[in-house]
């Protein structure tokens, strides 16, 4: 009996082993900034050369860091569902406009539309660092007190909104700012 | 026209010869600690773009900026620690090469000894399993049997 039933336990137990490992995104590092204070950076606006973006502006808000780049092929995808939210929510998203050229980067949101409240312009990725970005796009949502609480790798597609995005900003309105 | 040829050849080839290193970014070091310093830092922190090479050996834009940094803060007088304290708090563990002991890795430093352990208990239950099958005696009938086919066996042998 055990002769069979153990080539057959341990093969079981390989498949159950082997379907995580495929099912699993090595590409999805989990981020250690979630739940640290957002990092600091004091870039120049995209658009508005003159003035200045830094996170410290949108405390007291809840609000959404995107970083993107007129080169990132994805970024492509994801623009529409951004267009979107921003369209049928009232969602603050900052960009993170990361090692890109500024024309390249005023061309891309004249053409596909501009989504965001501003766009902080980190031409060398020296934000993009201290952020921990990794593969552009990438989704930060930061709460009242300027926490990251949410990060997304990758675009974010229309799922990703209605499954993950609405729903942390729901929870994160419900939440009473001390 | 041949000699022009070559010396045309030898005069690009003196004038050209940095188009050969441009990839390769040269920093300077004020001393040979610091070199090795930073030789092994960008050896044991991983590439997050290609995830399967380090910041040494990998040409993305994002391991030279990496590497980058890691040259500035070494200039800068920052320990092997603070280093890699900054990447970790950026990137998290998956930046080291080699994992840190903790609670979540435990399993990984631990697996590979638990799976030995259950290979020896299934080796030493097979091999108890081996030792009980029992030695079935012949009868005398059989043996008479087993001489001869021995006999014959061997006397074919001494023919040949």
């Amino acid at each position: 009996m055990w002769r069979y039933l153990l080539p057959l336990g341990l093969f079981v137990v390989l498949v159950v082993f082997l379907s995580i490992g495929l099912s699993l995104d090595p590409k999805k590092v989990p981020s250690p900034l979630i739940g640290k204070s957002a990092p600091s950076f004091q870039l120049p606006e995209l658009q508005l050369a003159d003035q200045m973006v830094a996170p410290e502006k949108y405390i007291d808000d809840i609000w959404l860091l995107n970083v993107w780049a007129s080169w990132c092929v994805s970024c492509r995808q994801e623009h529409p569902v951004l267009n979107r939210l921003v369209k049928e929510h009232e969602v603050n998203i900052v960009g993170l406009n990361y090692k890109d050229q500024r024309a390249d980067g005023i061309r891309w949101l004249e053409q596909r539309g501009n989504p965001y409240i501003a766009n902080a312009f980190d031409e060398k990725g020296r934000a993009g660092i201290d952020w921990g970005v990794y593969g552009v796009p990438e989704t930060f949502i930061i709460d009242r007190k300027g926490v990251i609480r949410y990060k997304h790798t990758g675009p974010v597609s229309q799922t990703v909104v209605d499954e993950e995005i609405l729903p942390m900003l729901r929870k994160l309105h419900g939440e009473v700012s001390l | 026209m041949n000699i022009f040829r070559i010396l045309y050849l030898l005069v690009f080839m003196v004038l050209f010869p940095a188009t050969a290193f441009s990839g390769v970014e040269i920093n300077e070091f004020s001393s040979v600690e610091m070199e090795n310093q930073y030789k092994k830092l960008v050896n044991e922190l991983r590439c997050l773009v290609c995830q399967n090479q380090n910041l040494a050996d990998s040409n993305s834009e994002l391991a030279q900026d990496l590497r980058k940094e890691v040259y500035q803060m070494l200039t800068k007088g920052s320990s092997d620690e603070e280093i890699i304290d900054f990447m970790v708090a950026r990137y998290g563990d998956f930046v080291l090469y080699k994992p840190p002991f903790k609670p979540v890795t435990f399993l990984l430093w631990f697996g590979p000894f638990v799976l030995l352990f259950f290979a020896v208990l299934v080796v030493v239950f097979m091999i108890k399993n081996n030792q009980k099958t029992e030695v079935v005696a012949l009868d005398e009938d059989e043996k008479l049997q087993a001489e001869k086919l021995l006999n014959a066996d061997a006397e074919k042998g001494n023919n040949k």
